[in-house]
């Protein structure tokens, strides 16, 4: 499905079919991801915009069972692929999850763990390098002063923003956030959706929400799924005031779902 | 409502009782352990007298002469379990990392309970195994090649010659190792299983391989957990007793080499109490006794100490 727009696509979904086992969670899902744009997935639990997202970076591939077919291009390299270097690949797409996940570490090096994975930077670049994630993420000026305490001493919104200046440490071109914000609380969650608002600038966003608001909030275009099959996909102002579908404005009135 | 005052009296009198009996049994316990330091303290006071801390240090132990020291039972009891710590842990890793990792499902509980039923075998036929099967097979197979190509390098050289007898230091702290594999690698599984996937699929996220995730990861996740089972398996090497009596000869000889015999405290214990005439043998015997329960004292301790440090390095509020 392509969204009326003329913008670059940075992942273009074709065809995408997934399996957990034998059953069928995702159905021919076609959809391009606009570069430098939030792109928002809404719809029912269960509906496969989680399933979604974790084929993007593989992330499916630890679980036995799982299987995609299809293809996810990504500078012209099909994602899919057998041959996939997962590590180059993760380092190209980063991820935030439901829950905030400092590793049992330092705030410094949480930030520095995903970096030296891809490189050697001097001690000098390496601070630069922190300051500059811990900037992006809006979190730089809460944590300055303790950077050797461990990322687990700070309270659950800076948490996830820690997790989202280690997601773009490693710069890389694509975030996916996965319900980024259904554990926080309301101040937190409008801190991360500035966040994401600012992020855009310079990196491809998708994310998985149950909140309609926020998605009508941050997104640029959204995608409403229901039971494995992408229902809508367009302009996020288009999708919420002028829905083509029945079921979408079921859905985004509340009159179900 | 007088009715349900009298419930209420009751339960009341209930919670109390209740509380009484948890407590007397929390205080029964350190009752228990005071008393039994203090028996030992009090049967041990003979060789205290006799020798002082000179007994700590004396190597000699010759029974005709009435003269003990515990030096030779002491080493023998540290330098076995730390050889059997060095050679379980890796492999106990490797264990748990497999299990909870790489294993397909379908291996997972076989395998797990596979390694379960290994601590459940009793202590004495791994010593026979060991006595039987395992000491001429190293004996033959082995002890000839350390002899060989690691008895002849400068400084560890000496450690690794002598003549191949199959029993000894090595043969015990092998023993040892696999006697605490299975209760090092249960405890890290179980450890490794309760870290949530989440924090895994982070490190995963960001390109980690398996191994980085293990170590960088789970490892300082379940760190309290691992050194739990780690001490676990270090007690019970301390303590061991049958198993080791078979295999390590019994010998109070000080030798620089670890392929020959040596004792340790709990087999000493073991062989000889059945033979000790006089009181200052008993009351030397019951002195090492004490010394084990020091040992394994001060052990836990400075692994309580370490964790404790590890933590504030790491600035965890706790």
């Amino acid at each position: 499905m392509k969204a009326e727009n003329n913008e670059k696509p940075r992942i273009s979904v074709k065809n995408l079919n997934f399996f957990y086992g034998k059953t069928r969670a995702l159905k021919d899902i076609n959809l391009d991801i606009a570069e430098k744009k939030v792109t928002a997935f809404i719809g029912p639990s269960g509906c496969g915009k989680s399933t979604l997202l974790r084929t993007f970076n593989r992330m499916y591939q630890l679980y036995p069972n799982q299987t995609a077919t299809g293809a996810i291009m990504l500078d012209g390299e099909n994602i899919l692929d057998k041959g996939q270097d997962l590590n180059k690949l993760r380092a190209k797409i980063g991820m935030v999850f439901q829950k905030p996940t400092p590793f049992p570490m330092s705030i410094y090096d949480n930030i520095t763990f995903g970096v030296k994975l891809y490189e050697s930077l001097s001690k000098n670049d390496m601070n630069e390098r922190v300051e500059w994630a811990l900037q992006k993420a809006a979190l730089w000026t809460e944590v300055k002063d303790k950077m050797n305490q461990s990322g687990m001493s700070l309270s659950g919104g800076q948490q996830q923003r820690l997790c989202i200046a280690r997601a773009i440490a490693v710069k890389p071109e694509v975030l996916l956030l996965d319900e980024p914000t259904s554990a926080l609380d309301p101040i937190s969650t409008a801190h991360i959706e500035k966040l994401i608002d600012e992020l855009k600038e310079d990196f491809t966003i998708a994310i998985v929400t149950h909140n309609m608001q926020q998605a009508a909030r941050v997104s640029d275009f959204t995608a409403y799924m229901y039971l494995g099959d992408l229902i809508e996909f367009g302009e996020t102002s288009t999708v919420f005031t002028n829905p083509k579908r029945k079921e979408t404005e079921d859905y985004i009135t509340g009159r179900f779902g | 409502m007088p009715l349900h005052n009298a419930r209420l009296q009751r339960q009341t009198l209930y919670d109390t009782i209740f509380r009484n009996l948890t407590r007397v049994a929390a205080f029964g316990v350190l009752a228990l352990l005071a008393a039994i330091l203090g028996s030992l303290v009090m049967g041990s006071m003979p060789a205290i007298h006799a020798f002082g801390f000179g007994f700590l240090t004396n190597p000699e132990w010759d029974p005709v002469n009435d003269h003990f020291g515990a030096l030779v039972p002491i080493v023998g009891t540290i330098v076995t379990s730390v050889i059997a710590l060095i050679i379980a842990i890796p492999v106990s890793f490797g264990i748990a990392l497999f299990l909870t990792e790489l294993s397909p499902r379908v291996l997972r509980r076989p395998l797990g309970v596979a390694i379960e039923l290994l601590a459940g075998i009793p202590s004495i036929i791994y010593g026979m195994w060991g006595l039987f099967i395992f000491a001429p097979l190293f004996a033959d197979n082995v002890e000839p090649w350390l002899n060989q190509h690691i008895g002849t390098l400068p400084y560890i050289g000496p450690f690794f010659s002598g003549p191949p007898m199959g029993i000894g230091i090595m043969t015990a702290s092998i023993i040892l190792a696999i006697m605490v594999i299975p209760f090092i690698s249960s405890v890290m599984r179980d450890v490794f299983e309760v870290v949530p996937t989440m924090i895994k699929e982070s490190a995963y996220g960001l390109g980690s391989t398996t191994w980085e995730v293990m170590l960088s990861i789970v490892l300082p996740y379940t760190k309290v957990g691992v050194a739990g089972g780690i001490m676990l398996g270090l007690g019970r090497a301390l303590g061991e007793t049958m198993a080791v009596t078979f295999v390590i000869g019994n010998s109070h000889e000080l030798g620089k080499s670890l392929l020959n015999p040596g004792n340790s405290i709990s087999s000493a214990l073991a062989n000889e109490f059945t033979e000790a005439v006089g009181d200052l043998y008993t009351s030397s015997l019951i002195e090492l006794g004490l010394i084990l329960f020091f040992i394994t004292f001060v052990v836990l301790s400075i692994a309580r100490y370490m964790l404790h440090k590890l933590g504030q390095r790491e600035g965890k509020v706790s």
